[in-house]
């Protein structure tokens, strides 16, 4: 029986492609009406080849792969479609038979790695446990292929991982742990649901350079979902760009990214910022918001956005096909595609830096150091404390107009420099002086003239405004404490102004956070900034929680208001585009320190700090012919713990050309040009590029 | 562990102490004392000076802080003092009956774990079906029937339908197991309803959040039987908050059955407190509040340490 499916399968590899998603319709039954959220959807991967699903956030990706799986929530049916591997059809099959090829013929891969893995089970016993059940190993078995696995997904010291719990490991580490667990039964296909959006740029370089090779040398066809262009043209053979519910364009990587068809996808490549782009020019940006899902338009559904829409457009649209494999779902596809039509977004006047750089800076941070203490695993009577050093003397200035970004992976103490500045943490050490004067121990009186200046923006749209407060009544709030404007209907007025400062209308002033988009709630978080006339802005991560073509939104509206307002910015984020993208300068971190401060072009351009030139190669950028020249260059190893930083440079762990007195003495701050502060002790070496060549 | 276990016990001292003392002082702002419930308390025309040879004979006139002096010197023995009224030991007095309360509470912590998790688990996994509605109306009439009501209705129901009564004396377990237990199932049952309603709904809306966790998926989506999603990945998760509710419930049925060893006539911790308080008892009230106190700290640890052995994430250093 078992040789005969085998010949069979065997057979049907010839002419059959590995996965045929064939007009796959899902709705999930919600209490306010019924989401049609996948909507005629078709994609066929073929053995071995990696297959990209690219959209935003509610286009239906990561609902079609779960139904793949099966493992929709029960609010979600399956309407109308197909589902064949290798010629079964999976929808059809008994929930025991699907059990059996979840985990053995298809396994998938999920986001979170911190949430993804049970915490009270060991790492062990979770990747042996689909040994156990589908290939009927004995533990003994289990354990032996078990520690294969963690080899092969790059754990180090498997045997005594095996007996560990997911909370004793880092989240790359958790990743791999999750990749061994979707390899253990050798699958013919694996489905990676945004694999390492919650990972750090050079984890997420790492860990998708073991995918790819992993499903090279095993011949494991890859399907990747992502928001991430970059990711998708560095690995993707094919691609499958979707947009409310639809497949709006596919085809290859490179007809994707060098001769996109479908306005949409023309959009998204330009609404993001790019390493590779000329500085000064302005995002485009889609404007709008995507159609409800619940009742979508009945013709093209990005019309609405669409800056070339017709009359026609308004009609219902198939895909249409452009010759081999490059399909795409737009009335005007032929126009664009012979040239007739040049797709354009608004964008706005390339923005001009208004920084005064010669000026006295409006902020001077100086030696700043933010210790933490945090109790040692002790007990009740110890009282030992462990020093986290989150912010070790760190100095930097910033003058009037100007955006100095602040980069680094998570942990590296960013968002703690953000909040000391605005004094929400204590300052271990060092001194922090606004307009000249320093406020690193004003207290809270005197800090309540100097907090009008200095507001902030923080990260999540979601948790950060009030639930139970409107709109109105989040902004107006700094204007009635501060005394502002002590008059109510003045108030409102300036609330109105404030919203159509920020692109939102007045009458939004009624609304609940939760009626707004993540955009427009970003929207509002900035309004309340600027209710109190600030001069500096703390941008903390701002734009990280927003998809692509909202993020270019929010971006630009940054710009104009700097532009206008004469603000200054702060700006964190660990997006190295973005950050090059917003500021005049940048501040590269790692553990706590400033490895690299230099003007933007400058330094990514001539980046001389090892570590930021590892960053900007692990960072993909959205072009093929890019990529494929590029070579892949994953920094190896992990950030260490902050509670145990290694000796000397702190960077000498992970450094491909540390020496030894990397590992004694702590590399000074140096001015190598014009204002570009790099602390490495082989910087010089960089400069005249007699090593880290090519990188 | 080991050490953690007992640091956490040396804490216990402290704490103890400080109930010691807040009874000892609460009790002595409170107006009257033993000896007027004793002699005039049913209309005896007691004269003033036989009064005060008792409380002599009690050391009741003694100043408040030598009497404080004497008690807290007692307790560093672990001697808690003479009943005033029955003048026997007030250890004595709690134990003899102790041991019925302790029996009472295991078997209804026994009875709701072995019914609780089976239901609050089937209610989850069935959610908003005819099972999910018929659990939840049990249980909610478990929170909202008081006990000694729901006891009447058991004691009632074993007279009407098998013209039989539990027997009223206790008999130790270890010598009669037969009678023993058909003395305080029924008590235990009618605390144990309870106690397993509030541990059922714990327990379900535990595993509905659990069900929903990123992990659960990752489970199914390696193919994993669902039974085993459920038994393995799922309820250890879930049972972590249920161990809580469990802990604090079992506390409280040491000291808190008051009314329902009434309806079942049971010489237990609850009878003898309602009895102390009337007879202004002080010494055995203190005595009785301090174990009850232990009790509760005890079961504190228990409790984490329980969640030390279901929780990797938990491992108290030493």
């Amino acid at each position: 029986m078992e040789a005969k499916v085998q010949v069979q399968s065997r057979a049907a590899q010839t002419s059959v492609p590995l996965l045929a998603v064939e007009d796959l319709h899902v709705r999930f039954e919600t209490s306010r009406g019924v989401v049609r959220a996948v909507e005629g959807v078709s994609y066929t991967v073929n053995r071995g080849e990696v297959v990209a699903v690219v959209g935003e956030s509610g286009c239906g990706k990561s609902v079609s792969a779960l139904t793949i799986m099966r493992l929709l929530a029960k609010t979600g049916r399956v309407t109308r479609g197909r589902i064949m591997l290798e010629g079964r059809n999976l929808l059809e099959l008994s929930e025991d038979d699907m059990r059996a090829v979840r985990g053995h013929e298809i396994s998938m891969i999920f986001q979170e790695p911190m949430t993804s893995l049970n915490p009270v089970l060991s790492i062990g016993a979770q990747i042996m446990e689909p040994l156990l059940i589908h290939l009927k190993m004995t533990e003994e078995e289990a354990r032996g292929r078990a520690l294969e696995l963690m080899q092969q997904v790059g754990i180090t010291d498997g045997e005594r991982r095996l007996s560990q719990y997911p909370h004793q490991l880092s989240g790359g580490m958790r990743q791999r742990v999750m990749i061994a667990i979707g390899l253990a039964c050798k699958p013919k296909l694996i489905i990676a649901d945004e694999p390492t959006t919650a990972l750090d740029v050079t984890i997420q370089a790492q860990i998708l350079e073991l995918m790819k090779n992993l499903s090279r040398e095993l011949g494991i066809a890859l399907v990747i979902i992502t928001h991430n262009l970059g990711i998708v043209a560095r690995y993707a053979d094919r691609v499958n760009v979707m947009y409310a519910a639809n497949i709006i364009e596919k085809g290859s990587a490179d007809d994707i990214f060098l001769q996109p068809a479908h306005p949409y996808t023309n959009g998204l490549m330009r609404s993001v910022p790019r390493l590779d782009e000329p500085r000064g020019t302005k995002l485009q940006t889609i404007e709008g918001l995507p159609p409800d899902l619940r009742m979508p338009p009945e013709g093209c559904r990005f019309a609405a956005r669409c800056p070339h829409k017709l009359e026609k457009c308004l009609k219902p649209i198939e895909l249409i096909d452009l010759g081999k494999g490059h399909e795409a779902r737009c009335h005007r596809v032929d126009e664009i595609m012979s040239g007739a039509l040049k797709v354009e977004f608004p964008s706005g006047p390339p923005v001009t830096s208004q920084a005064h750089i010669g000026d006295k800076p409006i902020l001077e941070v100086a030696n700043l150091r933010k210790y933490f203490g945090v109790k040692a695993a002790g007990g009740i009577f110890s009282n030992e404390m462990a020093t986290v050093r989150a912010v070790d003397d760190v100095s930097f200035a910033i003058a009037p107009g100007e955006t100095l970004g602040l980069v680094g992976e998570s942990g590296c103490g960013k968002t703690t420099v953000g909040r000391v500045v605005l004094r929400l943490d204590e300052a271990t050490g060092g001194s922090i002086k606004f307009s000249g004067t320093d406020v690193t121990h004003h207290s809270g009186r005197e800090m309540r003239g100097v907090r009008r200046k200095i507001q902030v923006i923080f990260q999540d749209p979601y948790s950060s405004l009030n639930p139970r407060m409107t709109i109105g009544e989040i902004i107006a709030e700094p204007l009635k404490v501060y005394g502002i404007v002590p008059e109510k209907k003045a108030r409102a007025a300036r609330v109105g102004e404030l919203l159509t400062q920020v692109g939102l209308f007045p009458y939004m002033a009624e609304r609940y956070p939760h009626e707004l988009s993540g955009g427009q709630r970003q929207r509002v978080g900035i309004a309340r900034a600027l209710a109190l006339e600030p001069e500096l802005i703390v941008c903390d991560e701002p734009v990280s929680a927003l998809d692509v073509s909202i993020q270019g939104q929010v971006i630009n509206l940054l710009e104009d208001l700097q532009t206008r307002l004469g603000l200054t910015f702060l700006f964190i984020a660990h997006d190295l585009a973005v950050v090059r993208h917003i500021s005049d300068r940048v501040a590269v971190m790692y553990l706590g320190r400033i490895m690299e401060l230099a003007d933007r072009d400058e330094i990514y351009e001539r980046p001389l700090h090892p570590y930021t030139k590892a960053l900007l190669d692990a960072a993909p950028i959205p072009d093929p012919r890019i990529e494929r020249a590029r070579a892949p260059r994953a920094l190896r190893g992990e950030i260490p713990s902050p509670l145990t930083p290694p000796s000397g440079c702190v960077f000498h762990t992970r450094c491909p050309i540390a020496l030894d007195v990397c590992k004694q003495k702590v590399p000074e701050t140096r001015d190598m040009s014009k204002g570009h502060l790099v602390a490495c002790h082989r910087a010089e070496e960089i400069q005249r590029s007699e090593v880290l060549q090519g990188a | 562990m080991l050490l953690y276990t007992l640091k956490r016990l040396l804490l216990t001292i402290p704490t103890l102490i400080g109930v010691a003392v807040l009874v000892f002082f609460m009790l002595r702002i409170v107006p009257g004392d033993i000896v007027e419930v004793k002699l005039r308390a049913d209309g005896g025309n007691v004269t003033e000076e036989v009064m005060q040879q008792e409380r002599e004979r009690l050391g009741l006139n003694r100043p408040l802080y030598v009497q404080f002096a004497d008690y807290m010197w007692g307790l560093a023995r672990f001697d808690l003092g003479i009943s005033m009224w029955t003048e026997r030991p007030v250890i004595e007095e709690i134990m003899i009956r102790l041991e019925l309360s302790l029996e009472v509470a295991i078997l209804a912590t026994i009875f709701a774990t072995l019914i609780s998790i089976p239901l609050g688990t089937a209610a989850a996994l069935f959610r908003n079906t005819w099972i999910d509605y018929v659990v939840r109306v049990l249980t909610i009439g478990g929170l909202s029937i008081p006990s000694f009501w729901f006891g009447m209705i058991i004691s009632l129901s074993l007279l009407s339908l098998f013209n039989w009564l539990p027997p009223i004396t206790f008999t130790p377990i270890y010598e009669d197991p037969v009678a023993n237990l058909s003395q305080l199932i029924w008590p235990a049952l009618a605390v144990g309803y309870r106690y397993c309603a509030v541990t059922a709904r714990m327990i379900r809306s535990s595993l509905l959040e659990v069900l929903a966790e990123d992990y659960i998926r990752t489970a199914r989506a390696k193919g994993v039987y669902e039974k085993l999603v459920v038994s393995r990945h799922a309820l250890r998760n879930a049972l972590l908050p249920a161990i809580t509710v469990m802990g604090l419930e079992f506390a409280f049925l040491i000291g808190g059955l008051v009314v329902t060893e009434q309806v079942f006539n049971l010489n237990g911790i609850g009878q003898l407190f309602v009895q102390s308080v009337s007879r202004n008892d002080f010494m055995l009230i203190q005595g009785m509040v301090i174990m009850i106190a232990g009790f509760y700290v005890i079961i504190n640890l228990v409790v984490d340490l329980l969640y030390a052995v279901f929780d990797p994430r938990i491992r108290y250093g030493g």
